[in-house]
């Protein structure tokens, strides 16, 4: 069998401290259908006479069975809820691989201008002139950034970004008789949408081991290699966050062997305006613009991930796109030659543009470096402040914008990587992202983001270093029941998984419990 | 600049700390030629008001939905959001959250989502919904590769009454499937798919309304695919029709997709707006995206968490059911929002508002000269056939500021029995005058 | 009757020409609760090494191999109401699926006990 060599525990954890979750700001907060019912309405409407003599017999039977709720209501119900949340604005949020950072209120408010947000797809093209024009923008800047031939827009996440970029490679390679290359590679630090990514479109994926420093070897790299391999998908900085010193004879390499280069752009921000990726000799790029360029993740979306391409692979891009026409800009929405179509109805996240853009035209080119460069320095203080307490997997290079630590430093003290993030929760800041990257064990990936001032930082640090102390000194118990002042305790997801409930059933209708 | 905390006095302290010379330092894995060896040419930080004007500017371009008279559906619609939905979805809390992967502090993500899994479930009349997929098209592509996952068969048919864009989204994902069988288009709700259905046969897709306004026989549908031991996919692009319209979970559907943005979404020109998926319980190891459950605590206290992980692109990795990560979250919070408002009584009302007034625009329209109603079902949507091509006509509606509806030319280029055909819209925010301008504009255009 | 075992933790109880297949008390104790398993179905036929079926703890999912040769006879359908079997009865009641060993020479192939102690001390 194939083994979870991470280990990673997924128990309830101790509970021998009492709690002071549901206290008097927090209360707990009942769901929407044990509130509401389904007379009460928020939204006065008038009740329209109809004549069901075009519903064709379908008209609805059976009663929906929604719980409504009056504004008043509504309101409460909300914001109790959202109290339950940490979020970026209320705390620091040093979730490796996620970009974290501030989110504008200015991108807000301009993603809500009506010349925005109340503009249909399908609009004639003569009366969104300006949408087209704002995404015309956001592309060259894009593709300045990256020092790239082209962008398609439309990918509505990094997956989905990655989804394109790989249509893009194996329609270029089915044009060019190479149909044949199914295998795609990918380092074992990998996130999990790389490989996910290439299975979904038949490739079967070849794993690229790390070297003990954490980079990719140039020569792993050859070795895997073939006119069988169609892709490499690299991320650079890559998840361990470093910077792959070798990409450009990695991209050398591919290229020899007629390969092409996807980079997983995800970690774009360490290096934005800074260094360019088309310099790099990438083919393919998606970008997050929920990450780097700070629209809000929401809660788990949306997002947006455009996809920069080297002239190799602008020919291949999909519809939509816009285009100089000779009446102003068009929207060019159907296949010409052998682009690949379309892959997602309209034209992609406008809301997320304009999020973007407007945190670009704010920042400038000068303030998108800066803000890289401060990124990659509060790691680095991070991982210089914490060093010498947390054990620090890869010492060999500077780390770029996320410090990466392994749970070594934990041996012996019975506290686990998951508990010792359970415990920072109590000190008021998120969790790092833990158990990713899979190539070291126990880990806990840190990105503090270019917004964290010095102050917070070093409270952060502060915080990590006494509770590493407190490891070490045997007071596992802290740990282990962590977290004590949070909303809830450690909730039990095997139970969850084991048999899941996935909506309320009203009390009535869940099957007795046999005696 | 405003978003950057350090002076430059602390950046060299912890260039210090850090012990490094320079800022340069830290990138010192960059190769040398690659680091900062270029002008990027791009302008530099500018202030919030003139960010401000330069936006509004680009956006005064645009004729907004509320600028007059507007018909545009297929796909995409324009409804009243109540503002309080606007105003919660901007909470710092809701707004500014990751995935709720530390359930401890993310109980308000998770609530939420089990709440829109409810709802969505009850809508469809479905046993589960997942936690939403980035949009409608996206996740009917996703409904295929499920079914045939579920069925281990390949081949799956679509209707021709599918909007071509989700038509095309499918094609793309399933690049180069011989198995892949779209029917032609079907403005008048022509052309049978369960003539289609055999023994290989995964799935089968059917739209209601469909693309071009008509209601579809589900229930048929269903019975004709299970006979084949096949699988029935419904879409739904207009979610607020189910308040009128018998749940496809009642009639036999086994997974239904829908757009969710008609519910708490704006028209953004396409996005973000929210997948909804839903299916039947035997299926839920199968369906893609994230799923909310409800547990309880080490303190017995109820409380929620992502669940069935395992299908999932950051465990499963290569064997993942999809590769979707980021989804619709804050989508799904104002659709969900905004259903909780309504509630059954409100969303029934809306319903039968839209339908009612979708009525009065089919009245009118059949009453102009050279313009032919082809539906005898509608929801809030409808096809008609003019007596001049739909294209250049919908673009002198535009110049005379009526946004009358997209002709079918622009969905379906190659397909010339389609030229003169507009799909057009009503929802609760149409207004008779509107109907009044656009029936007058058309008579004068086709006079 | 003897039991075998292979290096990724999966064991086989010999008994005549018939194996059961389950995974060691050391692989539930690494996997933690099990939430689930995909059972394979009946008749199929397997080569050593093929994936036979698949048991899912909350953060992990791990492919269970045939450590030999054979047809699967019959499955453990107790799982799939209480997959936690597997926790608290690995090598009885939590086996996994029996199979119809082709070749019983693959079985010498196999860890013996003690070498398979060894592997894991
Ligand atoms: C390295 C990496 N690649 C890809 C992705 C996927 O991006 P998304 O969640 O936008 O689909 C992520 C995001 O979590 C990531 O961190």
């Amino acid at each position: 069998m194939s083994m979870n060599k991470q280990g990673r525990p997924t128990g309830t954890g101790t509970s021998d401290f009492a709690s002071t979750s549901g206290s008097a700001l927090l209360p707990n907060e009942p769901l929407l259908f044990e509130i509401g019912d389904t007379e009460h309405s928020g939204v006065d409407l008038p009740d329209a006479e109809i004549n069901t003599a075009r519903l064709g017999g379908f008209e609805r039977k059976m009663p929906l069975d929604l719980a409504g709720l009056t504004e008043p209501e509504a309101m409460r119900h909300y914001v109790r809820l959202s109290r339950l949340n940490h979020s970026i604005d209320s705390g620091m949020y040093p979730l490796g691989s996620c970009t974290m950072k501030h989110n504008p209120r200015l991108n807000e408010k301009m993603a809500r201008l009506p010349g925005f947000a109340d503009i249909h797809p399908l609009q004639p093209v003569s009366t969104v002139q300006g949408a087209l024009e704002l995404m015309n923008q956001l592309s060259h800047w894009l593709m300045t950034l990256t020092n790239t031939s082209a962008v398609a827009l439309t990918p509505k996440a990094g997956a989905h970004g990655e989804l394109l970029g790989m249509m893009t490679i194996k329609a270029a390679q089915q044009a060019a008789g190479q149909g044949h290359r199914t295998i795609v590679l990918v380092p074992e630090s990998a996130h999990g949408t790389n490989p996910a990514t290439a299975a979904f479109l038949g490739y079967s994926v070849k794993s690229i081991p790390a070297r003990a420093d954490g980079t990719v070897d140039v020569q792993a790299v050859k070795d895997a290699l073939s006119p069988e391999v169609a892709a490499i998908m690299l991320t650079n900085p890559n998840t361990c966050g470093l910077f792959e010193p070798q990409v450009i004879e990695i991209a050398q390499a591919v290229h020899g062997a007629g390969a092409f280069f996807y980079c997983d752009g995800a970690n774009f921000n360490a290096i934005m305006g800074v260094v360019r990726p088309g310099d790099l000799g990438i083919d393919a790029m998606h970008i997050n613009l929920h990450k780097t360029f700070s629209t809000p993740h929401g809660g788990g979306g949306p997002g947006a991930g455009p996809v920069v391409l080297s002239a190799a692979l602008a020919p291949f891009a999909p519809v939509p796109f816009v285009r100089q026409g000779s009446d102003g800009l068009e929207l060019v929405e159907h296949t010409e030659g052998e682009a690949l179509g379309r892959i997602t109805a309209f034209q992609g996240q406008m809301g997320m543009y304009v999020r973007a853009l407007t945190y670009m035209l704010s920042h400038g080119g000068d303030g998108l470096a800066q803000a890289a460069e401060d990124a990659v320095l509060n790691a680095n203080y991070i991982k210089a402040r914490l060093g010498h307490v947390f054990s620090v997997p890869f010492p060999d290079y500077p780390t770029m914008h996320e410090a990466l630590f392994d749970d070594s430093f934990l041996a012996g003290t019975g506290v686990t990587t998951l508990d010792f993030a359970k415990a920072l929760i109590d000190e008021g800041f998120h969790p790092m992202t833990m158990y990713f990257p899979l190539v070291v064990h126990g880990a806990m990936l840190v990105e503090p983001t270019e917004s964290e001032s010095k102050q917070t930082l070093d409270h952060f640090c502060d915080v990590m270093e006494e509770l590493a102390l407190d490891a070490k000194a045997g007071n596992a118990a802290r740990f282990t029941a962590a977290p004590l002042h949070a909303p809830r305790r450690r909730l039990d997801e095997t139970r969850a998984a084991r048999a899941p409930i996935l909506k309320w059933e009203r009390p009535e209708d869940l099957p007795q419990a046999a005696e | 600049m405003r978003y950057l905390p350090h002076s430059a006095a602390e950046r060299a302290e912890m260039l210090g700390v850090i012990g490094a010379a320079n800022i340069d330092a830290l990138f010192s894995a960059v190769p040398a030629n690659a680091l900062k060896s270029f002008d990027l040419g791009l302008p530099a930080h500018s202030p919030e008001f003139l960010v401000e004007a330069h936006m509004k500017a680009l956006a005064g371009q645009n004729h907004a939905g509320a600028d007059g008279p507007f018909f545009i559906g297929a796909g995409a619609y324009r409804h009243h959001v109540p503002a309080t939905v606007d105003h919660l979805i901007q909470r710092s809390e809701f707004l500014t959250a990751y995935t709720p992967y530390q359930p401890e502090i993310s109980q308000g993500t998770l609530q939420m989502l089990f709440e829109f899994q409810t709802q969505v479930a009850k809508l469809t009349g479905m046993d589960v919904a997942n936690a939403s997929m980035y949009d409608g098209s996206t996740g009917t592509a996703e409904a295929v590769l499920m079914a045939r996952r579920l069925t281990r068969r390949n081949k799956v048919v679509l209707s021709g009454g599918l909007h071509p864009h989700y038509r095309d989204v499918v094609k793309a994902y399933l690049k180069d499937d011989s198995d892949l069988e779209c029917l032609s288009a079907s403005p008048e709700g022509q052309g049978d798919i369960l003539d289609h259905i055999d023994e290989e046969t995964a799935a089968i897709v059917v739209q209601t309304p469909d693309f071009y306004g008509h209601l579809r026989n589900i229930r048929a549908a269903a019975d004709a695919a299970h006979a084949k031991g096949a699988l029935l996919i419904v879409v739904i692009t207009e979610v607020v029709s189910l308040g009128l319209l018998e749940a496809p979970g009642a009639l036999g559907a086994d997974i239904v997709v829908a757009e969710g943005q008609s519910i708490g979404n704006a028209l953004n020109f396409g996005g973000p707006y929210l997948g909804l998926l839903a299916t039947r319980k035997e299926f839920i190891r199968q369906m893609p995206g994230r799923v909310c459950g409800e547990t309880v605590d080490a303190e017995g206290q109820r409380g929620f968490v992502l669940t069935l992980s395992t299908r999932e692109q950051h465990i499963r990795r290569e064997k993942a059911t999809s590769n979707i990560c980021t989804n619709s979250g804050l989508c799904a919070l104002a659709f969900s929002i905004h259903m909780a408002l309504l509630g059954e009584a409100g969303f029934t009302r809306l319903a039968r508002l839209n339908h009612a007034n979708a009525c009065k625009l089919a009245d009118a329209l059949e009453a102009v000269p050279g313009v032919e109603v082809l539906n005898r079902t509608f929801f809030n949507e409808m096809t008609i056939r003019t007596s001049t091509p739909a294209a250049a006509l919908i673009e002198r509606l535009a110049q005379r500021g009526i946004l009358g509806g997209v002709p079918v030319s622009r969905l379906e280029p190659g397909d010339p029995g389609v030229a003169n055909l507009i799909v057009l819209a009503a929802t609760e925010l149409t207004t008779e005058g509107d109907i009044a301008a656009l029936c007058a504009a058309l008579s004068e255009e086709l006079a | 009757m003897t039991t075998k075992f292979t290096p990724d933790h999966e064991y086989i109880r010999v008994e005549g020409s018939t194996g059961i297949v389950g995974i060691t008390p050391y692989a539930q104790n690494a996997l933690g609760d099990i939430v689930f398993v995909e059972l394979p179905s009946v008749g199929k036929v397997l080569k050593k090494g093929d994936e036979a079926a698949v048991v899912e703890s909350v953060k992990a999912a791990s492919e269970i191999y045939a450590p030999v040769a054979g047809t699967v006879s019959e499955i453990n359908e107790a799982l799939s109401g209480e997959p936690g079997l597997i926790n608290t009865d690995p090598e009885s009641g939590g086996w996994i699926y029996k199979i119809t060993i082709a070749d019983a020479s693959e079985l010498d192939g196999l860890l013996d006990d003690a070498a398979y102690a060894e592997l894991t001390k």
